[in-house]
């Protein structure tokens, strides 16, 4: 696999370490699950809603369920992967919270990556514009976005602190790349989280 | 040329037969011995055996998966996915079909000689399960000398088998690849197989199923092979087909003839089946089919029944408008098997042919297959 990966899914690879169990949630065309099959030893499993995606990933040699996250978690046993991720996927459920809490159920460690809505380009365009941002990470508008939850760095980190998970890593992104922690929930356009249950 | 090889030329090739010693220990409590099978294999077996695709036929299918039918003349049933230069590739694979037991198309069945009578079983033939199947075949590929699997393939009742594989047998399966199939019969199946099996016994020529002196229940058969084949495709599909077009008339008839192109189309479908398929082995079939329930012998939770299968890959597919297995079928197998942690690949693909779908042209199948067998080739 030689493609390059999206920069969030390449934090993540970058973090798994060798002969891990993972369950990539809402995996796509198998694109990370791809990379991580590169490290020996892996055991390696996704769910993913469209069936084009299903297919692709299948056809590339990968175990990739069709499924949804808010009704098909449930049916993984407690503690049986390593690593459970959630890239990009977050904001589209109907429930984040209860998914969360999934997630670390069925793995010691989660992954989450999502696009932070309280980057400064939304907040001029909702403060100053007065209409909801339209940006290259949230591209669509507000009545044809998938994204029911927006949420922002610094809400995600009140969710965690309330249901009392840890975060063992957190990772910024702007414009692709890698940038400054401090003040990440004005700067920051994407997130990526490490939590422990 | 080596015994082994001196060993493998008889036994493999186009239209074989053999019979082996058994017994063969049925769920039923019956021994069956000996055990005649009829199969074909393509392809040949690589040095260290770990080619071996065991394609499972459904129901009325048969060992000619890719080869022409002897009484019918037609081409295989599954040339789309067997073949050169298809996933399941004689160039790379070594690939057998067998005749599942109590068929009548060469393997043990009702159609076959009762050795302690010397005449055919009839309905003396004991009633058989998909265990049952499964179990036979392993007996073969005992003999052939194949002790692992690189894979089970099979669609509907193959699926079936496919599933059972594993289940039964887990240190001798690679990978399982389960299309358009179910881990139970529902009670819509039961009741649609039950039809069938009705008009066969209404017919008065069944006499008990000892007819085989005298003129078959054709007119039975006929009528279950059409109320059959009304599941095996969609209401879609038929209305696209069909729709309420007469049949080379241009006005009702206001009588029984078949007025309509798919009560043509049904009774043809009838006529020609009853020319390659044994009535009694229809009764054995579906029974066999009738009584699949995997989980049941695991207490009735279906994930125990893959709990050795962590190192089996499996591979599920169904198909939208499929009523007969529908995706939720599939879909409590994948819930089962993440249960169990087995590794599975489960798409659902969409088709307007229902479930016969898989033994049409859908390219989208073909490109799932292909990349999940050279995954395990690698």
């Amino acid at each position: 696999m030689t493609e390059a990966l999206r920069p969030d899914l390449a934090i993540i690879a970058d973090h798994i370490g060798d002969a891990t169990r993972v369950l990539d949630v809402g995996c796509g065309d198998g694109a990370l699950l791809a990379a991580l099959r590169q490290k020996p030893g892996m055991d390696l499993r996704g769910l993913e809603i469209d069936p084009a995606n299903v297919a692709t990933a299948v056809a590339r040699g990968l175990s990739v369920v069709q499924g949804d996250a808010d009704t098909d978690l449930g049916y993984y046993p407690d503690a049986s992967f390593d690593y459970a991720i959630l890239s990009q996927t977050l904001q589209t459920t109907p429930r984040p919270d209860l998914i969360l809490g999934e997630l670390l159920r069925i793995a010691g460690r989660a992954f989450v990556s999502f696009p932070n809505f309280a980057h400064w380009h939304g907040r001029i365009s909702l403060a100053i514009g007065g209409r909801m941002p339209v940006t290259k990470l949230l591209p669509e508008r507000w009545y044809d976005t998938p994204n029911i939850h927006h949420l922002t760095i610094d809400d995600f980190r009140a969710l965690v602190k309330e249901r009392g998970w840890s975060v063992e890593g957190q990772w910024f992104l702007n414009k692709g790349r890698k940038t400054n922690p401090a003040n990440a929930n004005l700067f920051a356009e994407h997130a990526v989280f490490l939590l422990r249950g | 040329m080596d015994a082994q090889a001196q060993h493998d030329v008889g036994l493999f090739g186009l239209d074989r037969h053999i019979s082996l010693p058994g017994p063969l220990l049925l769920d039923g409590g019956a021994k069956l011995s000996p055990v005649h099978y009829a199969y074909e294999t393509y392809g040949a077996l690589n040095e260290d055996r770990s080619n071996a695709i065991l394609i499972c036929h459904a129901l009325t299918g048969d060992q000619y998966v890719a080869s022409h039918h002897p009484v019918t003349g037609k081409p295989g049933w599954w040339t789309r996915l067997v073949g050169d230069g298809l996933p399941v590739d004689p160039a790379r694979h070594f690939i057998i079909c067998i005749n599942v037991l109590g068929s009548c198309m060469g393997s043990s069945g009702p159609i076959t000689i009762n050795s302690a009578t010397g005449q055919k079983w009839g309905m003396d033939f004991p009633v058989i399960t998909i265990s049952d199947m499964v179990r036979a075949q392993a007996m073969l590929l005992d003999h052939l000398g194949i002790e692992r699997l690189a894979a089970v393939i099979g669609g509907s009742m193959g699926g079936m088998q496919a599933l059972s594989w594993p289940s039964l047998l887990p240190q001798r399966v690679e990978s399982a690849i389960i299309i358009a199939s179910t881990a139970r019969h529902s009670a819509q199946n039961i009741a649609f197989h039950e039809v069938g099996r009705q008009a066969i016994m209404a017919d008065p020529r069944w006499q008990g199923g000892a007819y085989y002196q005298g003129e078959p229940p054709s007119a039975g058969l006929a009528v279950a092979r059409m109320a059959a084949h009304i599941t095996y495709l969609s209401e879609a599909g038929l209305t696209e087909k069909f729709g309420r077009q007469l049949q080379e008339r241009d006005s009702k008839t206001f009588g029984f003839d078949a007025d309509f192109q798919v009560e043509s189309y049904l009774r043809h479908q009838g006529i020609s089946f009853v020319e390659r398929f044994d009535a009694n082995s229809y009764l054995y079939i579906t029974r066999a089919m009738d009584y699949f329930d995997l989980a049941e012998d695991h207490g009735g939770i279906l994930a125990h029944a893959f709990a050795s299968c962590r190192n089996t890959r499996f591979c599920i597919i169904s198909f939208d408008t499929d009523w007969l297995y529908p995706t939720e079928e599939s879909r409590h197998i994948v819930h089962a098997l993440n249960a169990a942690g087995a590794p599975t690949s489960f798409v659902e693909l969409s088709s307007p042919f229902g479930h016969d779908a898989f033994l049409l042209d859908v390219p989208e199948m073909n490109r799932i297959i292909d990349g999940f067998l050279r995954t395990g080739a690698a």
